[in-house]
């Protein structure tokens, strides 16, 4: 698959081996991801489709995940951070440019920001005990007619325990320490659009709930299983629903199973030398129907558009019967938009099983670039200037001061002397000549992609607007690593979680007017929170920008803290993160830009919307699913 | 009445930041004094003049030139937008009105230098020193002042007695290097020459007293606030009473100026704002005759240098002892917390200027008069307060030893009820109360004996002007009197109430109890819409000092509690009968409609004829204070109608509605208050 893409990455000749380096991330995923088929059930049946390859294909991610994914943490299990003999930070594994590579000022960094100490560990079980796990009860009737299907499926408590949660802190602390009230009943894996379809009648049949399942990366608590649901639980796994099912290169779209994961998707459409160009920070492990589920955002739709932009048409399983379009066209009046109930729906109404997409071809050159500004006030008015004048690259992110530190405190070890003399003179002249102050000073990376050219003729529009605003350019290796580091920084919470750290990011949107006051306020906020709730340490509270639109941005925030000393972290953390949110709302900023509403925020959600929205969206809800069989009781 | 009264409390108790009683008040610990002046007895006022001064600041920012900051104004989109809609909706050129604005920002903003400052710091020390025995602060306040400057942005929230507060306060914050408040002075101050620009220099800026109907005025003014705040260039002082109060009685809140520095918050261009109550207390008024004349209807001389030149006699007299108490800060967000609806101004950009909403106008109100309480709470009674409350109810003259033994009484009464008594260091009553009157011969003198008010002088005088010098006393007299009032008020109208309704039934007790608190509305400070809780608040401390005893129906008088009963109505006597005066008038004597000016002077007449008589003893009912806060309660029961006219506004009774309460004064009918039919 790498092939076409490292060529064309390798034609742009301003920085061939960034470029190559940014889609080994992608394809270092590719190596040794063995495709276990499941144990129990029968083996699947082919489903047939239309010009496409029979059978599922081999995704990325197993049926057994847990075979190739932590049971209690973020991403592969061979990649991790680990503090190694010498005490130093490393990260292990080599599917990421950072494996195998010492952080030498890591644990500086780790024990300045917390004051958490290497000597005070709390480590996680390691591994699930099965006894606790609460059994599966499945009615027997239900179990033959599912057999009958053909379907595959699993009791496994493992696999039920690895569709019971997403990635939230609370989910995750639950693993190491404790165990979920209610799991799935079972798993099951659809390989196409019949057999959903089966799955929806059998659960109509006998009653059960269902809860979607795709790539398990939610960070709104939406893959929790209500604790007072009576029901069979059926988690319905879309993992092995993951083929493209056709190209259609005249119109530039893809027809594409929803269970297909973001990596699988952009490798394989790569093969025929197109991309998507959605790609979400979870694009390893999230799914092209959890996109559709939470509305998702990827970093790069300054060019390519967030997922409601790129989808051209979805089929949805519902209780009430299937729903789509007639045809396959770019916009069309015909009441309000259907895709729009669809899309952000978060698995309360069915399951999308297929969906078409937008296409592009890859393009032919990708440059990375980074610019110092004096402050982040300084860094956020060009930001807006460039949204003003429609020219953001393909990504423009602006880090805080606290995270520009933090990455900083990521640097491998140099290589040469000479590297780090340069290092060195960089920091003299940005900090000495310019008087930049280091611990106001703060960084955007910026991500261009296109024709060389014009990559080129648009670079220097940026960095020209960037001047203006007293920004630096200060290289393309130090974006390049900014944006690496987003796809490790969700491993760096179970080395938090092994030394009494926890933390979590959350985002919102807001106008650009208020951008700066809604971080500073939503910052202070955290840090108040916490003296108050007895936090010993001041807690690593810091934000970024991620996007940029006409209107306003999208911002990031990541917090986390020391919790030693305190008895119940998991519930000072959540009310914390609560009067954070509360922080947002009150700032003039959205409950949520795109990881969604789940079970977590829906609180706000009348507040939000309105009454009269919420019984809007209540009345579909009403109308598709009357039964409440997709009962995962998000977003209402 | 049990759920209504169950539903006033629930009411009372949604109202975050009601304010906190007694109850918790009793254990409250207040922080000590420190006499500032102490030290410039002993050293050089010009070294302290010169001193190295550098204020800490808010979160390490560098302070902003006057003239940035105009331009800030100027420029900001807030003045841009209304300069556009009023040159919009005038035809005139936006360039002619952004002159205008210009002038108005000229004519109002502080221009600080610390040259004057310095000049002011060398030269209030010497005129403190001269003035003032001793000038305490508690310095825990201070310290706490300055820890809450570098935080967020201040506001300096201090009662208003004497023009001597801004001075002082100015002062103190330069003693203890703190940032120099910028203040919002009356303009009238402008009219000064030299001193007007001079306070400019030392930080004043100025606003003109009404400009409601100025756009561009109010637009300039509440943009220049906002800046000054949002930036946390310096604390921003001013008076929530709005002018000096010439009773030393506080008045009842103004919310403009507040809900401008509130609004910062609200929008959330700042992450908090501190709002730091004040208490400033003077053991003699410096302007106490000229506040007596006043409310006697002499006018009051305008602001000018020469007048004060000529006051500068009064720098040979003796004013006693200041005490100045720098409150807890409180943090606007937590008061907002849980309170403020956030849609209003999510959905309109910030620079547009927006009418707050209900919700918001509320929650002003309440935070200016939970400020105005917490400045009533740390305001510092001396013994000369509790001599002349005795006084007042024994006039013509008490024997001296009587009057020791009940201001003694009367010290463990205001205790009691919370009262902050500072009594001079280690002096016995005795000392204490000759001190008192030493200071303030010009009220009260010793003869043969007995305490006498300084109201003869012209003994041979005609019948009114004997008249006039004895209100002159009276009212000079009230003034300290009267600072003990808002600590008595609650329980005191229970006593009023327990004696008007003659019953022992709760109940009615309570009902008459909120018709007297609504009619006193204007007068005493009351928190809004917490009667429930001012009657129990009320009951709890006359239970405390065994004057009364409840049951779960009803409350009685006990023996013992006699004396305080008869005390504390007597003490409000005044109160009950001047408005009933004014009720009296309005019913009988006045027109159908009239202005403010035209009642008053009526009134005036309608007392003095009563006191020529010998009809009535009420020389308070000659107070214009007293006549304009019944007025205003009476508009406010919708007994009077208030109409804006283009010359003012002018009064027409609803005489069915005014009688209905004088018989209820007049305790002729059952009070069937309004309220009480509202529950």
């Amino acid at each position: 698959m790498a092939a076409p893409a490292e060529e064309a990455a390798g034609s742009g000749s301003g920085s061939p081996s960034s470029a190559r380096r940014r889609l080994s991330i992608i394809s270092g995923h590719l190596r040794g991801s063995p495709w276990a088929p499941g144990r129990e059930g029968p083996s699947p049946s082919p489903c047939k489709a239309w010009g496409a390859p029979a059978g599922p294909a081999s995704g990325s991610i197993p049926k057994k995940r847990q075979e190739l994914l932590k049971w209690n943490g973020w991403g592969y299990n061979d990649s991790k951070f680990i503090f190694n003999k010498k005490g130093q930070a490393e990260f292990t594994g080599r599917r990421y440019r950072l494996g195998g590579m010492v952080l030498p000022t890591f644990k500086e960094w780790i024990e300045k920001t917390f004051g958490a100490s290497l000597e005070h560990k709390s480590t996680s079980r390691a591994s699930l005990n099965v006894n606790d796990v609460p059994p599966s009860i499945i009615s027997e009737e239900f179990l033959q007619d599912l057999i009958a299907t053909k379907i595959s499926y699993s009791q496994d408590a493992e696999d039920r325990v690895f569709r019971a949660h997403g990635h939230c802190l609370h989910e995750i602390f639950a693993l190491r320490e404790g165990i979920f009230r209610r799991i799935p009943d079972i798993v099951v894996w659809p390989v196409c659009h019949e057999d959903v379809v089966k799955i929806v009648e059998l659960a109509c049949k006998h009653s059960l709930c269902i809860i979607p399942f795709g790539g398990g990366t939610s960070v709104s608590s939406a893959l929790e299983c209500p604790e007072e649901e009576k029901r069979t639980i059926v988690s319905l796994d879309t993992s092995q629903m993951n083929r493209i099912l056709w190209i259609d290169e005249k119109n530039l779209t893809a027809c594409v199973e929803a269970g297909i994961v973001g990596q699988d998707l952009e490798k394989q459409l790569a093969e025929s030398g197109f991309c998507t160009g959605h790609e979400p920070d979870s694009m390893e492990f999230s799914s092209l129907g959890g996109w559709v589920a939470t509305r998702a955002s990827g970093m790069k739709k300054n060019i390519y558009g967030n997922i409601e932009d790129l989808v051209i048409h979805i089929k949805m399983v519902t209780p009430r019967g299937i729903v789509e379009k007639n045809c396959q066209v770019p916009r069309m009046s015909t009441g309000p938009d259907i895709h729009h109930f669809i899309m952000g729906s978060e698995g309360t109404l069915g399951v999308v099983t297929e969906v078409t997409i937008k296409i592009r071809p890859v393009p032919e050159y990708q440059k990375y670039g980074s610019v110092v500004f004096p402050n982040f006030e300084r860094g956020v008015a060009c930001l807006r200037e460039v949204a003003k004048q429609r020219c953001a690259p393909a990504s423009i992110r602006l880090v805080d001061n606290a995270q520009f530190q933090f990455g900083h405190a990521l640097k491998p070890q140099v290589a040469s002397i000479f590297t780090s003399f340069l290092d060195g003179l960089k920091k003299f002249y940005i900090t000495k000549f310019k008087g930049f102050d280091p611990n106001i000073l703060c960084v955007a990376t910026l991500l261009f992609e296109g024709d060389r050219e014009k990559v080129l003729q648009h670079e220097k529009q940026v960095y020209d607007i960037a001047t203006k605003f007293g920004g630096l350019a200060a290289g393309e290796d130090n974006g390049q690593r900014g944006y690496m580091l987003t796809f490790v920084i969700a491993y760096l919470r179970d080395l938090g979680l092994d030394y009494y750290v926890i933390g979590e990011s959350f985002e919102t949107s807001v106008p650009w007017d208020r951008v700066l006051d809604l971080c500073r306020n939503v910052k202070e906020r955290i840090v108040r929170e916490c003296k108050e709730k007895g936090v010993q340490f001041a807690p690593f509270s810091t934000c970024r920008v991620t996007q940029t639109y006409d209107a306003g941005a999208c911002v990031y925030f990541y917090f986390a803290f020391n919790y030693r000393g305190i008895s119940d972290p998991i519930h000072v953390y959540e009310q914390i993160e609560r009067a954070a949110r509360e922080e947002i709302l009150a700032n003039g900023g959205s409950l949520s830009h795109h990881h969604g509403v789940g079970k977590l925020r829906k609180r706000w959600m009348k507040e939000s919307i309105s009454d009269v929205g919420l019984g809007m969206l209540r009345s579909v809800k009403e109308y598709v699913d009357p039964n409440n069989i997709f009962g995962n009781k998000n977003l209402l | 009445m049990a759920a209504a009264a169950a539903a006033a409390a629930a009411a009372g108790r949604a109202r975050r930041g009601a304010p906190m009683y007694s109850k918790e008040l009793m254990s409250k610990k207040r922080d000590e004094f420190e006499d500032i002046l102490e030290e410039r007895r002993v050293s050089s006022d010009l070294r302290y003049a010169m001193k190295c001064y550098a204020p800490v600041i808010y979160k390490g920012l560098s302070p902003c030139k006057p003239n940035a900051i105009k331009s800030a104004v100027l420029q900001s989109e807030q003045v841009q937008y209304v300069i556009k809609q009023l040159a919009k909706e005038t035809g005139e050129s936006p360039d002619i009105i952004q002159e205008e604005a210009m002038e108005i920002l000229d004519e109002m903003g502080h221009s600080m230098q610390l040259g004057a400052v310095r000049f002011f710091a060398f030269t209030l020390s010497k005129i403190f020193k001269r003035l003032f025995q001793r000038v305490c602060v508690n310095e825990e306040g201070m310290q706490r002042l300055q820890q809450a400057i570098q935080e967020h942005p201040v506001v300096l929230l201090p009662s208003h007695r004497s023009y001597i507060d801004f001075l002082m306060l100015s002062y103190l914050l330069y003693t203890y290097d703190l940032a120099l408040p910028v203040i919002a002075a009356g303009i009238d101050f402008l009219g000064m020459k030299i001193v007007g620009e001079l306070l400019r220099r030392a930080g004043a800026f100025f606003m003109r007293r009404s400009f409601g109907g100025n756009r561009l005025y109010w637009a300039v003014f509440a943009e220049y606030v906002k800046t000054m705040l949002r930036n946390g260039y310096a604390p921003i002082e001013f008076f929530l009473e709005g002018t000096r109060s010439r009773t030393a009685k506080t008045l009842t809140p103004k919310f403009g100026l507040l809900s401008i520095v509130m609004e910062p918050f609200f929008k959330r261009e700042v992450f908090d704002t501190y709002l730091v109550p004040i208490s400033i207390s003077y053991e003699r008024i410096l302007e106490e005759s000229l506040y007596a004349y006043e409310l006697l209807g002499v006018p009051k001389p305008k602001e000018s240098t020469s007048g004060l030149l000529k006051a500068r006699r009064i720098l040979s007299d003796n004013f006693g002892t200041i005490h100045i108490y720098v409150g807890q800060p409180v943090s606007l967000r937590t008061l907002a917390s849980g309170r403020i609806n956030r849609c209003p101004y999510n959905l309109v950009p910030r620079h547009l200027p927006q009418k707050p909403s209900d919700d918001i106008q509320e929650f002003v109100s309440d935070v200016a008069y939970k400020m105005e309480l917490l400045q009533i709470e740390n305001m510092v009674l001396r013994p000369w307060v509790l001599v002349a409350a005795v006084l007042l109810q024994n006039l013509p003259a008490v024997d001296f030893e009587l009057l020791i033994e009940k201001t003694l009484w009367l010290k463990g009464l205001t205790q009691t009820f919370g009262g902050f008594i500072e009594w001079p260091d280690n002096l016995c009553a005795k000392k204490a109360i000759t001190s008192g009157l030493a200071l303030h011969s010009n009220i009260a003198r010793l003869v043969d004996g007995h305490v006498v008010l300084n109201d003869k002088g012209t003994e041979d005088g005609a019948v009114g002007e004997i008249i006039f010098k004895r209100a002159l006393a009276v009212l000079m007299c009230g003034t300290y009197r009267n600072q003990l009032l808002n600590v008595f008020v609650r329980p005191s109208l229970v006593v009023v109430a327990l004696q008007m309704t003659r019953s022992f039934r709760k109940e009615e007790v309570y009902s008459c109890f909120s018709f007297l608190r609504d009619v006193f509305s204007d007068e005493f400070i009351f928190f809004p819409g917490i009667s429930l809780k001012d009657f129990e608040e009320g009951c709890f401390l006359l239970t405390k000092c065994g004057a009364i005893q409840t049951t779960q129906q009803e409350i009685y008088p006990t023996d013992k509690g006699s004396v305080v009963i008869s005390f504390l109505s007597a003490m409000f006597r005044p109160f009950m009968e001047g408005y009933q005066l004014i009720f009296r008038y309005l019913s009988k004597e006045a027109k159908e409609t009239f202005t403010e000016k035209q009642f008053i002077s009526g009134v005036r007449n309608f007392v003095f004829q009563l006191l020529e008589k010998g009809n009535t003893q009420c020389y308070e009912a000659l107070s214009s204070d007293i006549q304009k806060n019944a007025l205003a309660a009476l508009v406010q029961l919708g007994a009077v109608k208030k109409k804006k006219m283009t010359n003012g506004f002018t009064y027409s009774i609803n005489q069915e509605a005014v009688n209905k309460i004088l018989d209820m004064f007049d305790s002729r009918i059952p009070v069937q208050k309004p309220v009480a039919a509202r529950l």
